[in-house]
């Protein structure tokens, strides 16, 4: 029996998260709701566990050797960290973007349709009629339509991280969790890809790391802010920006420390 | 300082002199066995079977039986080699077993090839009754190359991005798959110029075959993995010490040691030109 609970309004609910790398406590009582359908950014300096707290919420920190959880996270209710819970079904509802832009070394169009094909969709008008979509959703499709056999790797950064967006839309999931998505990215891409996020939000839950203020002021609607490890406050983005609760978030956010 | 300046030069010397030395000793090896066997060569040399106890003819049976013993080998190590490379380095977690493993493997990398060959006797010609036959010296020479195609395929697989696999797990794709459809085809060069240099080096191996495959003289030439064959390093070995006609054969052993080296350098060079031309496709 997977352990079931009901969250209203929110997709993903971490309670009392302890996160660990061997002894080392990464996360401490982290508890905290995400609102489905809207885009929650989490801030806070350099080390103070985002990244952590992001790949914790596809089980990708499964892949780390010597990682420990302790408390539940539920997605749509369900605990999945229960042990009958397979990690590789909780990534296929929960995508992930990352820093970096990580295309495979083939096609546009193999990169969409990698996914899709390994689970099982096979007819090409299917294949063809997703790549089209997605491209289109990531709003990349009318740069790249003519050549969708050329490599991913000969596209500029910004446009390798859209192509990136549209490979994990293409599994269709219900979250998207976006790791720094447009650090390594120029200002014109970067305006790209929060627009993207603007527009994804009606149709999927997006949590977004970032460590630029204005980013997070105008993407996101919720914003949690962190510090060693632990959540330190977490609300409404307006108010975050403008009339947060604690100090040391103002500090934060004005840059007046960090 | 004219101290200083002297021995300065006098480390380059002798740094120089030992590659000198390094390069005239190879190069003369060639020469010379180019020279003493090239008058061996011919097309029917490469074409015909021994003649006359071994004192004329070619040795067409030799080459065959290297070839066949060369594609078991590798038929029998490169699955097994690249699959305990997988296990190895994207399965197994650090700890004491896989450190034991490992050492394991690189001992089995120092062993002598006698060793293999008494293995393979014991084993395969003896226990398994495979006898004397391609079967046998196959899987022993397979062994043999083992090491050397685990440590090439684990240096591949180590050389993927690890954000390869992290992009195709975030997708929900199972951990096999991602090896499957991302790493291995992205390590599969690295994985085949490794396995073919090892090859080169089985090539030229006598004492692995000599109790398990090779066969001192058949004319026949083989009809099933089950018989015997001849071939180049064992020939030269036959001709060289064994009989009573050995000088008069000297320019048939030069003969085959030319074509044996030629056969080495050539397996070689294919994998090195294979390995230029992957890496300058290689895009990442
Ligand atoms: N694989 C790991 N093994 C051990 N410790 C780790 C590992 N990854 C992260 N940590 C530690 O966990 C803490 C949180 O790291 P995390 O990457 O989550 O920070 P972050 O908030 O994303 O920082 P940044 O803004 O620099 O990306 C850091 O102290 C880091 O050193
Ligand atoms: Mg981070």
């Amino acid at each position: 029996m997977v352990d079931k609970l009901n969250h209203d309004g929110s997709i993903i609910a971490v309670e009392h998260v302890n996160f660990f790398y061997g002894t080392f406590k990464a996360l401490t009582d982290i508890h905290m709701l995400f609102k489905k359908n809207a885009v929650t950014a989490l801030i806070g300096p350099s080390g103070c566990g985002k990244s952590t707290l992001l790949r914790l919420l596809n089980r990708m920190n499964d892949l780390i050797d010597g990682t420990r959880v302790e408390g539940r996270v539920y997605f749509e209710g369900l605990n999945m960290y229960d042990p009958n819970i397979d990690p590789v079904e909780i990534r296929k509802k929960i995508g992930m973007v990352f820093q970096k832009p990580n295309p495979f070394p083939k096609s546009i169009y193999n990169n969409i349709v990698y996914g899709p094909k390994l689970t099982g969709m096979n007819n090409k008008n299917d294949l063809n009629a997703l790549v089209e979509k997605t491209l289109k959703q990531s709003v990349l499709w009318d740069e790249v339509k003519d050549i969708l056999d050329q490599s991913a790797l000969r596209l500029s950064g910004g446009q390798q991280q859209r192509l990136c967006i549209a490979r994990a839309l293409a599994m269709n999931p219900d979250v998207l969790l976006m790791d720094e998505p447009t650090s390594a990215l120029d200002p014109i891409s970067t305006a790209k890809i929060e627009e993207l996020i603007d527009e994804l939000k009606t149709d999927y839950t997006i949590i977004i790391v970032t460590h630029n203020m204005q980013q997070a002021a105008r993407v996101s609607d919720e914003t949690g802010f962190f510090y060693l490890g632990k959540l330190i406050e977490y609300n409404e983005t307006k108010k975050i920006f403008t009339k947060p609760d604690l100090k040391q978030t103002e500090d934060y956010i004005t840059g007046r420390f960090g | 300082m004219k101290w200083r300046y002297f021995k300065q030069h006098l480390f380059f010397w002798i740094v120089k002199a030992s590659i000198a030395l390094i390069a005239l000793s190879l190069g003369g090896l060639l020469v010379y066995i180019f020279v003493h066997g090239f008058s061996a060569l011919s097309w029917d040399f490469l074409t015909e079977p021994p003649r006359d106890a071994m004192t004329k003819g070619g040795i067409m049976p030799a080459i065959l039986g290297t070839f066949y013993l060369m594609t078991g080998a590798i038929i029998v190590a490169l699955p097994l080699g690249v699959m305990s490379a997988v296990y190895l380095s994207e399965y197994s977690k650090q700890n004491r077993i896989l450190r034991t493993i490992r050492i394991g493997i690189n001992c089995l990398a120092g062993v002598p090839s006698v060793v293999f060959g008494l293995f393979g006797l014991g084993l395969f010609v003896v226990y398994l009754k495979f006898g004397s036959s391609i079967l046998s010296g196959s899987l022993t020479l397979g062994i043999l190359i083992l090491p050397t195609i685990i440590g090439a395929s684990e240096e591949a697989l180590k050389s993927v991005p690890q954000t390869f696999r992290e992009a195709s797990l975030a997708l929900g794709v199972s951990k096999w798959q991602t090896i499957y459809r991302i790493v291995l085809p992205n390590a599969l060069p690295g994985i085949l110029t490794g396995s073919i240099l090892g090859l080169g080096r089985a090539a030229g191996e006598t004492a692995p075959i000599m109790f398990t495959a090779a066969a001192f003289f058949t004319a026949k030439l083989p009809t099933s993995i089950f018989d015997e064959v001849m071939a180049l390093p064992y020939h030269i070995y036959v001709l060289a010490t064994a009989g009573t006609r050995i000088e008069e054969t000297r320019p048939i052993q030069y003969g085959t040691a030319l074509v044996l080296i030629a056969l080495v350098l050539g397996i070689d060079l294919i994998a090195i030109l294979f390995r230029s031309y992957m890496r300058r496709r290689k895009s990442w």
